[in-house]
């Protein structure tokens, strides 16, 4: 009975490391509770601008390379080459190669190149998906060009730029936990200097980094909703355009 | 293991070598200690092979299930989805007071991972095989089964081995976290001596090279599995 159970003891004492600081293992110092706060913002922080460098450079290509349907090759050869990089080696890479510059910025620029592959692809295949009688119609209406993107292709391939976006910042999330492997303290730290933190702080770390990937994921979900025209929502749900047509023919 | 990572380091950078001692890329140290990646990428080529085994054949089975009951695909995919998005690293100290250190604890993790990726495309393969032909089969007197196995799976296909392919790719990729789970892998040798560029470069690019062949031989496989569409290209 002990035995089935203690693993349950493990989390309940997990659970306290996040909300209340102790003694380190070996003594002398606090971790644990308001200790991880600013390991939670070195995450946050590496995350935040990993990601804006990245939407920066992608989505802007992505979507100029969809409107104008070149490109489709080199792509689609980024995204299969970025897949195949592990973020390890990537990260490694920087640090071996760069050793000048500081390590909060190799891995910053690392996580960025990690994150660009989704982003891209996506923005590319939402912009060059959208129907051909779309664009028509708004040309047809003189748009021009760049109207033609802003107003008609952007808000139509919302869906799909916004799945690139979650992948990538998911993505970036979960690799910012090993970056304590090459001395940036994030969330991470609790979880590979167990022999500070103890189990409770590795697997109380584990309990926030799943956390922080889940509500990143819910929130951008969230936005994205907000943020796709009514007409998209109406054809890509069933379930909220069934009731309304049952309404409109209810005797 | 620390003790051990040590010893180990300061064997490998043994000789009084310029470039080794620059942590230089140097092809002499590189072909004399090659074998010393073996096993890390033996254990790499495992763990990825194993998990998207395990993985490939649940979400088969989850794929059957709700290939039968539509309703079922809504929730399996927000529970893979879960499953996916809970960072691997996370995942392996989360089962840690539950099946501990080692080769399991990696193999669940990565095959949680993988679920999602390989039953979305098994579901877009089946949502792909055209009405008509599925009438066809049921016009020649084809039962539930048979039309299963000759008609749906075969022209499901190429979306099935393109969600293999996704997912050997990406497991690649996390299995060279696994050795924080104590499976080892490539990840392990990269870390043992980070600034050490030879070393950094073989088992980077071997993972590298592990992740190409793997995809090459699936498209090689997918080749010979749908010579009809190999036809059509033609």
């Amino acid at each position: 009975m002990t035995t089935t159970l203690a693993f349950l003891g493990d989390f309940g004492d997990a659970i306290d490391y996040i909300f209340h600081a102790r003694e380190s293992q070996a003594g002398g110092s606090k971790v644990g509770g308001a200790e991880l706060l600013p390991l939670i913002g070195t995450h946050l922080k590496l995350t935040a601008i990993a990601m804006a460098i990245a939407i920066l450079i992608a989505l802007p290509i992505g979507v100029l390379l969809g409107h104008t349907g070149r490109g489709a090759f080199a792509t689609i050869s980024i995204s299969n080459t970025g897949r195949a990089i592990p973020s390890v080696a990537l990260i490694a890479f920087f640090i071996a190669f760069f050793p000048q510059t500081p390590e909060f910025w190799n891995v910053t620029v690392a996580l960025a190149l990690l994150a660009i592959p989704p982003i891209l692809t996506n923005a590319y295949v939402g912009v060059q998906q959208v129907s051909r009688e779309a664009v028509d119609a708004a040309r047809g209406m003189g748009m021009s060009g760049i109207q033609v993107m802003r107003r008609v292709e952007l808000p139509l391939a919302i869906p799909l730029i916004f799945g690139g976006i979650r992948t990538s910042t998911v993505n970036v999330i979960a690799t910012a936990t090993i970056a304590p492997l090459v001395g940036v303290l994030t969330l991470g730290d609790p979880i590979i200097s167990g022999s500070v933190h103890g189990r409770a702080g590795q697997i109380g770390a584990s309990i926030v980094v799943a956390f922080l990937a889940v509500t990143a994921e819910l929130v951008l979900a969230a936005v994205q909703r907000a943020v796709t025209p009514t007409g998209l929502k109406l054809e890509r749900d069933p379930a909220r355009f069934i009731p309304k047509r049952r309404i409109q023919t209810a005797p | 293991v620390i003790a051990v990572l040590a010893q180990l380091e300061i064997h490998d950078r043994a000789g009084d070598n310029d470039c080794v001692a620059n942590d230089g890329i140097c092809p002499g140290w590189i072909a004399d200690n090659f074998d010393r990646y073996t096993t890390p990428l033996l254990q790499h080529l495992y763990l990825t092979i194993v998990s998207v085994a395990i993985g490939f054949a649940i979400a088969f089975g989850l794929a059957l299930l709700a290939h039968r009951r539509n309703w079922l695909i809504g929730p399996i995919v927000q529970v893979t989805g879960i499953l996916y998005t809970l960072p691997s690293v996370a995942v392996f100290f989360l089962l840690l007071p539950i099946t501990g250190r080692g080769d399991l604890t990696a193999i669940i993790a990565l095959v949680a991972y993988s679920l999602l990726i390989l039953f979305r495309n098994f579901i877009a393969g089946f949502d792909n095989v055209p009405t008509e032909t599925r009438d066809a089969g049921r016009g020649m007197g084809l039962t539930q089964n048979q039309l299963l196995w000759r008609v749906e799976l075969p022209l499901a296909l190429p979306e099935i081995m393109a969600g293999l392919r996704i997912a050997l790719t990406t497991t690649v990729g996390l299995t060279s976290l696994a050795f924080l789970a104590g499976a080892g892998g490539l990840g392990e040798a990269l870390f043992d001596d980070i600034n050490f560029r030879s070393n950094v470069l073989v088992a980077g690019g071997l993972a590298l090279l592990l992740a190409v062949v793997l995809d090459l031989a699936v498209l090689a496989a997918q080749k010979l599995l749908t010579p009809w569409t190999r036809a059509v290209g033609a």
